[in-house]
């Protein structure tokens, strides 16, 4: 069996001398990996790099078999950040995430839409805004997406400035004021079509990454991967 | 098919890189029919290269001396440090014969994948190494990919407080390379790092 189809490089780990074996995400068939012959060889890595979108047509003699990838670079859409440590800091973080979380073989469209808007997104100045509605937009998908719209505890749909880190709901800023400290911040760009600054995309990133550690990372034994880490630190310095 | 001895041999060729079952087995025939020449002086040169070779505890390259001869040579230029991911990146660089400074070894490249993060890589070192007065440039000879670059950025924070030039090697079009047949990427890395030429 064999199907054809575009997706973004996640991932590639080396198998034999010459060959590796990659992981995509695919526009329909989801997180999708198999063997590409000659791989890890010196002709293909300048295209096989993380974040690059690939024309792909996966071939088996059985569909639960591993399989092969022929490919052929359709954009060097994440290798063109080479130089931009926190452009390049946002592709690895956004890819190492998409390899974690999402279930292999199963199409997740809107996350590989949402994936190439981001990558495709970084040559403006708000793609980390971008960066954070994927993430929400990849919790949403996974089945466990916030509810922003109106406050936990009063109802108000105005002045929310806070997430309930247990119900994941928005709560107001009167309804919270008590329970200050033990409440997330809700920065204000997640709640319009605006972008955010750097302080709130920090509080965004916060945001996004307790849950995805608390409901798909920690049942795994995982944690967020290392770099998402270094896409915080770059932002914070 | 074969005694005990020669399987073995077979069998502990075939791991090396570039040697599978078959061309091992060339291999070993070829050993075990010159003999003399070269089975008895390839023996005896592996195991002189596995009681002499250690790793340089300054650089952490290849040699049977400790500093190795690089490190120990009073013609380099102890101000340039230049950081590769491993001894074989050190040893392209001694083959163009155009770098005459000092090297570090790196170990590796900062992976997700592999999970290789900073403590397993020598950045410690690296920093104390570049921290001394006599080191005015480090140069970053990381390879052009995700991870290399990545590894590349890292070490850059590292080094801000160790009053060096940091600089890493020109990304672009190869010698004897067309542009016809590059990738985007390398022709965005070889626009941006353009020169005048007159």
């Amino acid at each position: 069996m064999d199907w054809t189809d575009e997706g973004i490089l996640l991932s590639l780990r080396r198998h034999g001398e010459t060959g590796a074996v990659a992981t995509l995400l695919t526009r329909k068939h989801g997180r999708h990996a198999g063997l590409i012959h000659g791989g890890a060889g010196k002709a293909a890595r300048a295209a096989l790099q993380t974040g690059n979108r690939l024309q792909v047509t996966w071939a088996a003699r059985l569909s639960e078999q591993l399989g092969r990838f022929s490919w052929e670079l359709a954009g060097a859409s994440g290798s063109v950040w080479l130089h931009d440590p926190l452009r390049l800091a946002g592709v690895s973080a956004a890819c190492a995430l998409s390899d974690l979380c999402l279930p292999e073989r199963e199409p997740h469209r809107a996350v590989y839409e949402g994936l190439a808007a981001v990558i495709e997104g970084l040559a403006g100045q708000d793609w980390p805004s971008l960066y954070v509605r994927w993430e929400l937009g990849l919790l949403a998908e996974l089945g466990y997406s916030l509810d922003l719209t109106s406050c936990a505890a009063s109802g108000a749909t105005e002045d929310l400035v806070y997430v309930s880190p247990r119900s994941g709901r928005a709560v107001s800023r009167a309804a919270g004021q008590v329970y200050h400290a033990r409440l997330l911040p809700l920065p204000g760009f997640l709640l319009d079509d605006s972008s955010g600054d750097r302080q709130a995309v920090i509080d965004g990133l916060s945001l996004t990454g307790y849950f995805l550690e608390r409901h798909v990372l920690a049942p795994q034994g995982r944690g967020l991967p290392p770099a998402r880490s270094r896409l915080v630190d770059r932002l914070l310095a | 098919m074969a005694g005990p001895e020669i399987e073995h041999l077979v069998q502990l060729l075939a791991r090396l890189p570039g040697l599978g079952q078959r061309s091992a087995r060339r291999a070993a025939l070829t050993l075990l029919k010159r003999r003399e020449q070269l089975l008895a002086p390839l023996a005896a040169a592996m195991t002189d290269a596995a009681a002499k070779v250690k790793t340089c505890s300054v650089c952490g390259n290849y040699d049977s001396v400790d500093p190795c001869a690089i490190c120990a040579d009073q013609r380099r230029d102890p101000s340039l440090i230049c950081v590769v991911e491993d001894v074989a990146s050190l040893w392209a660089m001694e083959r163009s014969g155009l770098f005459k400074g000092r090297y570090h070894v790196l170990g590796g490249v900062l992976s997700a994948l592999d999970g290789i993060g900073p403590d397993d890589l020598f950045i410690d070192r690296l920093v104390a190494r570049a921290s001394a007065e006599e080191v005015a440039e480090v140069i970053l000879a990381m390879a052009a990919t995700v991870d290399g670059q990545t590894t590349a950025h890292y070490l850059v924070d590292r080094l801000a407080n160790c009053h060096v030039a940091v600089s890493g090697l020109a990304q672009g079009v190869p010698v004897g390379g067309e542009l016809d047949y590059l990738d985007d990427g390398t022709i965005g890395a070889a626009l941006r790092a353009r020169r005048p030429i007159a």
